[in-house]
């Protein structure tokens, strides 16, 4: 059953200058993960804002738990959680008074629904009389999650938790997001800059300059992947991109961790570009057939999407 | 809605606690603020250096500079034998005031008739000239009074001083500034404290979760204004009381009366915080803002300079200063001691000026994010 149902969505901004959403159309599943992967820019955060009623949509509907965001916002603002791009706490409050603070504006208390956030809130209540300016970024996180949490939303609208926070912090919380859902059957969006953390979600939505490249499970979206894919090392790596840019059978590459990504020609051969490489001065060239990630598709759909 | 509204307005004040500052500011400015007017104003009546040229050197002129010099307020420091040597004194700053009493003195008075006496007062700081002509024609005045009550003669037409200011024949000025401390620490506190902490929320990104939440607006701005509601009424309080104890300012008309006043001024006060916090985003914005608002009404009210002797342009541009209303109010109730009557009107504007601003507001503040 769909609980988010998003359609024909637009949204601009300085009187029609600035295109945020350039008609937007999806659903959410009830009781799954949704993870709306983009880049700074993308709309993320307006879509987000429209679905917990803080900003008007310019035309089309969204619908949260069969609810209109315009019409009935009252109503909706009691069944979401919603968590803002900055962990939005009180510095100046303690932990555990956070979180009792958010619980009574949700006509409810710490006690009442202490077993939905105990496996959060319960990692940062030995710190509960700390004030959230004094926590950690990973520990400010679980705070906000905690507090968007207390009151037993029937959909959680998480915009960018992730960002800024440590690596280790950042596997956690989606450990923690995947039993939320598990347990208490709490419907999640979220929104991520980061790539690698698509594959934690049920579906995505590839999302860039206000539309939709992709929507799938991550699965379906690798597997719709058909370049071939390439990854390539040498010591000079500077020089590396360079060359590689300026070769006739590389199409596309791109910077991914320690190596570079490139996808090539059909009939191009790893033998050929590591000795044209090598011919070029590289030393210590390694060509390595890789599976395609996410990140990869998403490249090349925005590639395909700036020459369409 | 009970239960929300207690638990925001607990974090309201915990806000305020927790920064020093804020309390700094809210507590011990207006203390300063009295303390320093206060201070001043003693320093000015106190110990003037009087000079007296006795042309008359009777009984009575010997007793009245005896009672000069008893008084608190006056020291004598040198007598001198001509009117011009005492005006050089007194534009040479050696002294502050000079007395001149007339010739045949004693018996002018016994006969009845008018002995004249002369104050000189150097007016380059109208206030002081004001408070030590004040003083000196009571010192006179009191003495005489006695020594005519004892033989049953009327103490009229008695003496006349005739007073010269110098330097500055139309100095004006009005010492009574307890209603100006009053009028400014409570603008400041309540719009700038306030506006503040509404617009704080918004940079912090917490309006944005406020927003989301069943919490009704109506909620978020009265817990917003209660506390700095309830800190304005403690500021009232220990300005009335320092005023009282430590100046020794009475309060000449009701004082139920001008509380209710000073309540309504704060709620505009408040209003006008709350208006500011709506068209602002940052804590920088409302604080300049507030500032822009706060910083004409020292002009324009009538703390510093009287509204009269203003041009008419910004005569007209103080109808719309809700200090200017209160210290007018504040000055009558207070010190000239009128009935809460005859100020109904400068009430009624107030009275306007918090339902206007109040209106807006309401019609500003915003229920999404844009």
């Amino acid at each position: 059953m769909d609980i988010i149902t998003v359609s024909k969505l637009r949204k601009s901004y300085r009187k029609g200058q600035v295109q945020a959403l350039r008609g937007l159309n999806f659903t959410v599943d009830e009781g799954e993960i949704y993870g709306l992967i983009g880049p700074d820019g993308a709309g993320k955060t307006t879509l987000f804002r429209i679905m917990a009623t803080l900003l008007l949509p310019d035309e089309g509907t969204v619908s949260v738990d069969g609810l209109d965001v315009v019409r009935d916002y009252k109503a909706i603002r009691r069944r979401i959680g919603y968590m803002p791009g900055r962990f939005s706490l009180y510095q100046d409050l303690s932990v555990e008074e956070n979180l009792s603070f958010f619980a009574s504006i949700f006509h409810t208390s710490i006690e009442e629904n202490y077993d939905l956030v105990k496996d959060i809130y319960g990692q940062i209540e030995p710190f509960k009389t700390r004030k959230a300016g004094k926590l950690s970024g990973g520990m400010k996180q679980k705070l906000a999650l905690s507090c968007a949490l207390i009151h037993a939303p029937r959909v959680l609208i998480l915009d960018e938790p992730t960002t800024g926070v440590d690596p280790v912090s950042r596997k956690e919380f989606w450990e923690m997001l995947k039993r939320l859902r598990l347990q208490h059957g709490i419907t999640i969006i979220v929104s991520t800059p980061y790539m690698d953390e698509a594959g934690q979600c049920d579906h995505i939505a590839l999302m860039q300059d206000g539309e939709f490249l992709r929507l799938d499970t991550p699965s379906g979206i690798v597997g719709a992947y058909t370049d071939t894919l390439w990854a390539v090392q040498a010591d000079d790596m500077h020089r590396l991109l360079d060359d590689l840019r300026a070769c006739p059978e590389v199409l596309t590459a791109f910077s991914f961790g320690e190596a570079f990504h490139v996808t090539v020609r059909e009939e191009a051969r790893m033998q050929e570009l590591a000795a044209y490489l090598a011919g070029l001065g590289h030393r210590r060239v390694e060509v390595t057939p890789i599976q395609a990630t996410v990140e990869d598709c998403f490249m090349s759909l925005m590639k395909k999407s700036d020459e369409g | 809605m009970k239960k929300q509204f207690l638990s925001f307005l607990r974090k309201e004040f915990y806000h305020i606690f927790r920064d020093k500052r804020t309390m700094l500011i809210l507590l011990v400015m207006p203390i300063v603020l009295m303390i320093l007017f206060g201070f001043a104003i003693t320093t000015e009546v106190k110990d003037s250096r009087v000079a007296i040229l006795d042309l008359s050197k009777d009984e009575v002129t010997a007793q009245l500079r005896e009672r000069i010099a008893a008084s608190r307020y006056f020291s004598i420091t040198a007598g001198e034998d001509n009117i011009s040597a005492l005006e050089a004194s007194l534009r040479g700053g050696k002294i502050d005031v000079a007395v001149v009493f007339g010739e045949q003195f004693a018996s002018e008075l016994r006969r009845g008739g008018r002995p004249s006496v002369q104050i000189l007062v150097d007016g380059t700081e109208p206030n002081q000239a004001a408070i030590r002509t004040g003083y000196m024609q009571q010192v006179l005045a009191a003495h005489l009074h006695t020594l005519t009550e004892g033989r049953g003669v009327s103490p009229f037409p008695g003496i006349t001083p005739v007073v010269r200011t110098l330097y500055n024949p139309q100095g004006k000025s009005e010492y009574n500034f307890v209603p100006a401390v009053i009028g400014l620490v409570l603008m400041l506190i309540c719009v700038m404290m306030t506006s503040i902490a509404i617009v704080r929320e918004k940079e912090a990104g917490t309006m944005e979760v406020l927003l989301a939440s069943p919490l009704p607006p109506l909620c978020i701005v009265l817990a917003k204004l209660v506390p700095y509601f309830a800190i304005s009424c403690l500021n009232l309080t220990t300005i009335l009381v320092l005023s009282v104890t430590m100046l020794h300012i009475p309060i000449a008309g009701s004082l139920p009366g001008f509380i209710a006043v000073s309540l309504l001024y704060i709620l505009v006060a408040l209003f006008l915080g709350l208006f500011i916090s709506t068209v602002v985003r940052s804590q920088l914005a409302a604080m300049l803002l507030s500032l822009l608002v706060i910083i004409p009404t020292i002009y324009l009210s009538g703390i510093l300079f009287p509204v009269e002797s203003m041009p008419v342009a910004l005569q007209c541009v103080s109808v719309i200063v809700p200090t200017r209303w209160y210290v007018d109010i504040a000055r009558r109730l207070m010190i000239q001691g009128v009935e809460l009557r005859y100020v109904w009107r400068e009430t009624l504007v107030l009275l306007l000026m918090a339902g206007v601003l109040l209106g807006v507001s309401w019609k500003k503040f915003k229920i999404r994010l844009e």
